[in-house]
């Protein structure tokens, strides 16, 4: 959607509303290279999952090799992207309300794409097929599809990605705490036991458990990445495989879930501009993100429910984190938003039908994550394309919508922007969109795995029907980021 | 229990979706523009309550047949170890009804030990791990053949990693 095909503002606006959230949907040069770059690579990395699901119902001929090539970068591309996207989100907002370094930000975008091209390339030029997970000793031995080289450089990519996010963090972390003391000020902690200070905005809560969080996060990938490193160079050198397990599966939870948490900063600061109401920063809200703090931190021994040498308390401790952590979800944010625009003269344009999609999403998406977290239900559903099923509801139903609905409402300049177009490819995205997860999750309940080159004939009609939703997804969204793109153009333009 | 997931799934997002839909019908429509309707907070405390007076029965219920406990004395075994990639078996036949412990190995990556029911669909699995032994236990009423799949990829013919288990009446 451009700012010239935006309508017009209801004239009963204030006219301050209007400027501040004008102001709101103007982001930096460097925040709109984030997302440019975001688009590009999401429609890319889409189109790879298209031809991923279009390999394993025949349709197209692409060797084992090439599919665990493409399946690995689709995988890394996605997780990447989905944190990137959700930095730039974080760091518009976030840096309203702090003093933020914009070196640092830029640093990250950086070492991002130079993570990127080492990433890429032991994939694409020498065969490297890990899969984004990495997992322990797979890299290293990988029974002569790669050499070793290969895979310590895909992980020294990896690494470099990570030690740009972990900056970002950092300087998120010093810039809070020179406007705030402390993290637990900046949590709200004051106001939520009983003092009368000042709730801090949403923002400011959202960045704060994400640094917290994904700092933990980061600094564990590193752990495993540099013993994997090493464990690939250097023979001999080897380690334990469940602790290489644990520190994988903490990393990869917590940079996943953090995407999604900076992402929902756009739900939580964009609606209540459509909606004409503030989005009330209660203590049930400060309490549902402190203990987000604790949930994601602990819920991780979830992925390894079938790992049964695990320690059986951190196994059921996993179930009932997983249970306990769709709470907040549903009943702050999802209700939240729902009470934030319920009757309250909403304006709907391509914005704010996408952030209130995100949010639909990601609830809709705790469900089947949370059916498969019940220790019960995993016996027999576990890495069988459920997992990739419920994971692409609350990420391509939920993170995408809340990134593209941040661009849309940066693209149409904060102003209301709706269009036949729009509309269609929105619809056709919501279509698409579930058509993928159904496929998936059928296809799981069928007792499909998640990951295999090659499908029996019995189950390549979910391969079909996925691969169609896929493909409708890949237009929609390449209409939806068509408009942002062209909004930046014509935002050199006006400079 | 797959075909309950799933049902639980749909009836769960359908749900959400209408109330989603219900609610974004009428946002457009201005009620009362500074606040949202009063009454939800109350609303949203009975959902709180109700969401933790559901969670310790069903936390329960499911914790009540988890797969980690011993195997029965009287188990049949089975060594399976894990290879890139093919599955080791120190047996392809066992009895059906009685139980059958498979001491799940690998000696090379990670793979994952599920084992198919003649309809292809999963009836149990565990991890084979590198330095660790898994036990799954299974007890198969049903005579048949059986197959067992890689389900945590390992590399280029994880795919291919299966291998044959016949269950028949015979006494053990």
């Amino acid at each position: 959607m451009t700012a010239a095909s935006a309508g017009a503002i209801p004239a009963a606006e204030p006219d301050a509303s209007r400027a501040a959230a004008g102001a709101l949907a103007r982001p930096s040069v460097w925040v709109r290279a984030y997302l440019a770059v975001s688009a590009l690579v999401l429609l890319l990395m889409m189109a790879l999952g298209v031809l991923l699901r279009l390999a394993q119902a025949g349709s197209v001929a692409l060797s084992a090799d090439w599919f665990y090539r493409v399946l690995t970068l689709h995988g890394v591309g996605m997780v990447g992207i989905s944190g990137l996207a959700g930095v730039a989100v974080m760091w518009h907002f976030l840096g309203r309300h702090v003093a933020l370094t914009q070196g640092v930000f830029v640093a990250n975008l950086a070492l991002f794409l130079l993570g990127v091209v080492l990433l890429f390339a032991p994939v694409l030029f020498a065969g490297y097929a890990g899969a984004w997970t990495f997992l322990y000793p797979l890299p290293q031995r990988s029974g002569g599809a790669w050499s070793t080289g290969a895979a310590a450089l895909h992980l020294a990519g990896l690494l470099v990605v990570g030690v740009g996010f972990l900056l970002v963090h950092l300087e998120t972390a010093r810039a809070i705490l020179a406007r705030y003391g402390s993290l637990s000020r900046a949590l709200g902690w004051p106001l939520l036991f009983g003092g009368s200070a000042p709730a801090p905005p949403a923002a400011v809560v959202a960045s704060t458990m994400v640094l917290i969080v994904n700092t933990l996060g980061l600094a564990a990938g590193a752990v495993i990445l540099v013993m994997s490193i090493v464990g690939a160079l250097v023979p001999g050198f080897t380690f334990d495989a469940l602790l290489a397990k644990n520190l994988i599966f903490f990393f990869g939870h917590v940079f996943i879930n953090a995407s999604i948490y900076m992402a929902v900063i756009a739900v939580y600061e964009i609606l209540p501009v459509y909606a004409g109401r503030p989005w009330k920063v209660s203590r049930v809200f400060l309490a549902a993100w402190s203990a987000a703090v604790v949930m994601v931190a602990t819920v991780y021994p979830h992925h390894l429910l079938m790992d049964f040498a695990m320690p059986k308390w951190a196994l059921v401790m996993g179930q009932v984190v997983s249970y306990a952590s769709g709470v907040p979800v549903l009943l702050v944010t999802a209700y939240g938003a729902l009470r934030l625009v319920q009757r309250s003269g909403l304006r709907w344009d391509a914005a704010s039908r996408l952030l209130l999609l995100g949010v639909f999403g990601w609830s809709a998406g705790m469900i089947p994550a949370v059916i498969d977290g019940t220790i019960a239900v995993n016996r027999v559903m576990h890495n069988t394309q459920w997992v990739p099923g419920h994971f692409h509801f609350y990420l391509l139903l939920g993170l995408v919508p809340m990134i593209l609905g941040f661009m849309a409402f940066t693209s149409a300049g904060g102003r209301h922007a709706d269009s036949g177009v729009g509309r269609g490819a929105f619809w056709g995205f919501v279509a698409g969109g579930l058509g993928v997860i159904l496929s998936f999750l059928a296809a799981g309940a069928r007792g499909v795995p998640r990951r295999f080159a090659a499908h029996l004939e019995s189950w390549q009609l979910f391969d079909s029907v996925g691969a169609v939703a896929g493909a409708l997804v890949v237009a929609c969204v390449g209409v939806l980021v068509a408009g942002f793109l062209a909004s930046l153009r014509a935002a050199d333009g006006d400079a | 229990m797959q075909q309950l997931a799933l049902w639980l799934t749909l009836i769960g997002v359908a749900a959400l979706a209408a109330i989603f839909a219900a609610v974004a019908r009428g946002a457009s429509q201005r009620g009362v523009p500074e606040r949202a309707p009063a009454g939800g907070e109350r609303l949203r405390g009975w959902l709180f309550a109700a969401a933790g007076a559901a969670f310790v029965p069903i936390t329960a219920l499911s914790l009540g047949a988890l797969p980690y406990g011993a195997p029965p004395e009287d188990a049949v075994i089975v060594e399976a170890v894990g290879h890139q990639w093919y599955w080791e078996l120190s047996r392809t036949t066992v009895p059906a009804h009685g139980p059958v412990v498979f001491r799940v190995r690998s000696a090379d990556v990670n793979h994952g030990f599920a084992v198919y029911d003649p309809d292809m669909r999963v009836v149990g699995q565990t991890q084979a791990m590198p330095g660790y032994e898994n036990q799954l236990v299974l007890r198969f009423e049903r005579p048949g053949s059986y197959r067992i799949l890689c389900l945590e990829y390992c590399g280029s013919v994880h795919h291919g990693m299966q291998a044959a288990l016949e269950v028949v009446e015979e006494s053990r």
